[in-house]
């Protein structure tokens, strides 16, 4: 693998989050095996792999969501800019600002859509005054890609929008705590081929200002959106690197069995 | 013939029919060279159903409608000498008793059969205490004429109710088994059948409710014909006395119910809620496992032990506190028996009720809501009150409208913790009680049934019932709106 990285380093940017040798458990299941890996800064990267291969673990490690399933048990080592996340002193509440997350299925609070996205921000306390709180939102609704569709109905329920909207309400609401990297879990899973377009695009935006790592089923939608690709497989990553290569020209066996629909 | 061996009778022949009907629907299918459209088993209980279904039907609706039958064939007797004011009821009772005790003697041989008719009036009555029937007075000849004749129609009636209903089994059980061919599709029919039984059961559930209601009705109009409407809904004393000339305003009752209502509420509601909570949120799922059932547990204990509970536990223990030479020194507090010893016992049993119904709902608040609140860096108790019980709100409010309407309809705590002084006052520590209690004390003494005194308990229970019923609604529309939000 140490050859891997030192063709990663040579891609663009700095290096935003290094993982060395996690593992997890879930009671006495061994979900993760020993993954290395180091995710760059302002770049897409696609974790792709079959059902059940440990990516979405993976994924949830980077922001220690892991921590509010009883029985997980997450060793090895995750620095965010140089600072493990895993030591004690860190308070997973904080990082979670700092590493804001979007699910598969869409899920808008109950609340109105300007809700929605201040919820955050008001959390945080980032906001001193309506105004402020104001123009949070609506930054965050621009970035979301859906400001011009929802400014003249804030107030109605965020759970009133569409399917693709409702996703891109819910990358407002992440984006809005001003996180440095963006965790993605099949965004698209759950929605039409049009809306899934709408999202893909945006998250090519986002990668300007975020690091975003993705979860995805879709091979054809990693080749689109992502720069980076790890490929994982039982709980091992098995292959990491630019993703033209990863599609083109894999190293490993099983990725290119992967990659051409033999296993998964 | 009585009923027990007409129902054996019948259902040795719905027996018969089930053999007769399977064999013979498989001797026709070997005969034809024919596949049963259906297993044999059900060609049998086609059979079994035709013989037995319409025949016990016959018998149960029988065996309401021949005494309504008999008795006013019977009334126009008695109708020619009664007293102008008196209960029919009571007569027709002492009628029956009459009558049976004539059966019994003629059954133990005392008197022969053909000679029960010629008995006279005057030594029927020593005739009855000898048979252990006690008759309220002496027998007049209007009342003998009667029974005898309640005897008559009896014997006719449930001669011809035996033949009926067997003769409607046979013929049942020959249609049943003529129609096992191998073309009948008899699983079909036991299907029919099958719903036909389901909805009867649900009917007949819906059927009592409305006879309880139809009962309060008839009661409450005859109570308002006594009494004023006006002074029973709005007048604030209450001071029944049965020699007449009787208070019976509401008032002072629903005060009371209120009042121990909303102080078991405040009891109920926070703790039930915040368990609730923690039940659903924070508990690892072991201390779930029999945190939940001990809880509720509580809900399991007769109302009568919360009621003990409140006379000899926590009664005395208030007093300690707020009485005289109490603990605070305040001397609000006279006796053990205060709305706030009742409020307080009842919000106890009230916890189980409301936690229960809390944990499920907040269940159903969707995991990912819980994902995108904690994955926004919320803490667990900032996602429990601004994502998870804002959604489960609904549910809640239903959950606390229906432990309200417990509340209301709970009798035992009060009549134990509460005191039976009908009061308007705002000390919670004071003595007050409420509608069931003086139901219960209403209808439990010597009065008439049906002076105003007693009456009064069906229209206090109607009331009751008016609210409780506008409650429940109210909270089970609330709660289906909640459910149809997540499915």
């Amino acid at each position: 693998m140490n050859d891997m990285r030192t063709m990663d380093n040579a891609v663009n940017h700095d290096t935003k989050i290094t993982a060395r040798d996690v593992h997890v458990h879930y009671g006495t299941t061994h979900a993760i095996k020993g993954v290395d890996v180091d995710i760059a800064d302002r770049t897409v990267t696609a974790f792709i792999g079959p059902s059940g291969c440990g990516k979405s673990t993976f994924l949830r490690c980077l922001n220690r969501m892991n921590d509010t399933i009883p029985g997980a048990l997450v060793t090895g080592e995750i620095k965010i800019d140089e600072a493990d996340i895993y030591d004690p002193r860190v308070d997973p509440v904080q990082l979670r600002a700092k590493v804001g997350m979007v699910f598969q299925k869409p899920n808008p609070f109950p609340k109105s859509i300007y809700d929605n996205v201040a919820y955050g921000p008001k959390i945080h306390g980032m906001a001193r005054n309506k105004a402020d709180l104001d123009e949070i939102v609506e930054k965050a609704l621009r970035r979301g890609a859906i400001w011009d569709e929802v400014k003249d109905r804030l107030h109605a329920p965020g759970t009133g929008l569409s399917g693709g909207q409702q996703q891109r309400l819910c990358i407002a609401r992440a984006v809005a705590t001003e996180p440095e990297i963006l965790l993605m879990d099949e965004p698209c899973s759950a929605l039409d081929p049009i809306a899934t377009a709408q999202v893909e695009e945006l998250i090519d935006e986002l990668k300007q200002n975020f690091s975003v790592v993705i979860v995805t089923h879709s091979m054809q939608q990693a080749a689109r959106v992502s720069q980076r690709t790890a490929f994982f497989h039982l709980g091992h990553l098995v292959e990491f690197g630019e993703t033209g290569k990863i599609f083109t020209n894999p190293e490993d066996s099983r990725t290119e069995s992967y990659i051409s629909g033999r296993i998964g | 013939m009585p009923t027990l061996p007409i129902v054996l009778i019948v259902l040795a022949i719905a027996v018969a029919a089930y053999l007769l009907a399977r064999s013979r629907a498989q001797r026709a299918a070997a005969r034809e060279g024919r596949r049963l459209h259906s297993l044999p088993n059900y060609y049998g209980w086609t059979g079994a159903l035709y013989a037995a279904g319409p025949a016990l039907l016959l018998l149960a609706v029988w065996l309401v409608a021949q005494p309504v039958a008999t008795r006013m064939a019977v009334w126009p007797v008695l109708e020619a000498e009664a007293a102008p004011n008196a209960q029919p009821a009571l007569l027709m009772a002492d009628v029956q008793r009459l009558a049976a005790g004539i059966d019994a003697a003629v059954a133990s041989g005392r008197v022969p059969a053909a000679e029960a008719g010629d008995i006279p009036a005057e030594e029927l009555r020593e005739l009855m205490a000898g048979q252990g029937v006690a008759l309220g007075s002496d027998v007049t000849p209007a009342t003998r004429q009667a029974a005898l004749r309640w005897r008559g129609l009896s014997a006719g009636g449930d001669l011809a109710r035996t033949l009926a209903v067997i003769g409607l089994a046979l013929v049942g059980a020959a249609f049943g088994v003529s129609r096992a061919k191998p073309d009948f599709r008899a699983r079909n029919a036991v299907e029919t059948a099958m719903r036909g039984t389901l909805i009867g059961a649900a009917l007949l559930a819906i059927l009592t409710t409305v006879g309880i209601v139809l009962a309060l009705i008839f009661n409450t109009i005859e109570f308002f014909r006594l009494y004023p409407a006006a002074e029973f809904f709005f007048g604030s004393t209450w001071s029944p006395s049965f020699g007449g000339g009787s208070e019976l305003g509401i008032l002072p009752l629903l005060w009371g119910t209120l009042y121990i209502s909303i102080i078991a509420l405040l009891v109920a509601v926070p703790i039930g809620l915040f368990a609730a909570i923690y039940l659903a949120e924070y508990a690892h799922k072991n201390v779930r496992s029999w945190a939940k059932p001990m809880l509720e547990m509580l809900a399991g204990i007769p109302t009568i032990v919360y009621g003990l509970f409140a006379l000899l536990t926590v009664g005395p223990l208030l007093v300690d506190l707020f009485g005289r030479n109490g603990a605070l020194g305040v001397n609000w507090m006279q006796g053990g028996t205060a709305v706030m010893t009742a409020g307080l016992v009842m919000g106890i049993m009230l916890i189980p009720f409301v936690s229960s119904l809390s944990d499920d709902i907040i269940n159903a608040v969707p995991q990912s809501l819980r994902d995108g609140s904690l994955g926004l860096g919320a803490t667990r108790s900032e996602t429990v009150r601004q994502v998870v019980l804002p959604a489960a709100l609904p549910g809640i409010v239903g959950a606390v409208l229906l432990a309200a309407s417990r509340a209301i309809g709970e009798t035992m705590i009060v009549v134990l913790g509460a005191g039976a002084a009908a009061r308007l006052s705002m000390n919670p520590f004071d003595a007050m009680t409420t509608v069931t209690a003086k139901i219960v004390s209403q209808l439990t003494g010597d009065a008439d049934f049906s002076s105003p005194e007693a009456l009064v308990a069906f229209a206090l229970g109607m009331t009751l019932f008016v609210i409780t019923l506008a409650l429940n609604v109210v909270a089970l529309w609330i709660v289906r709106r909640y459910r149809e939000q997540y499915e």
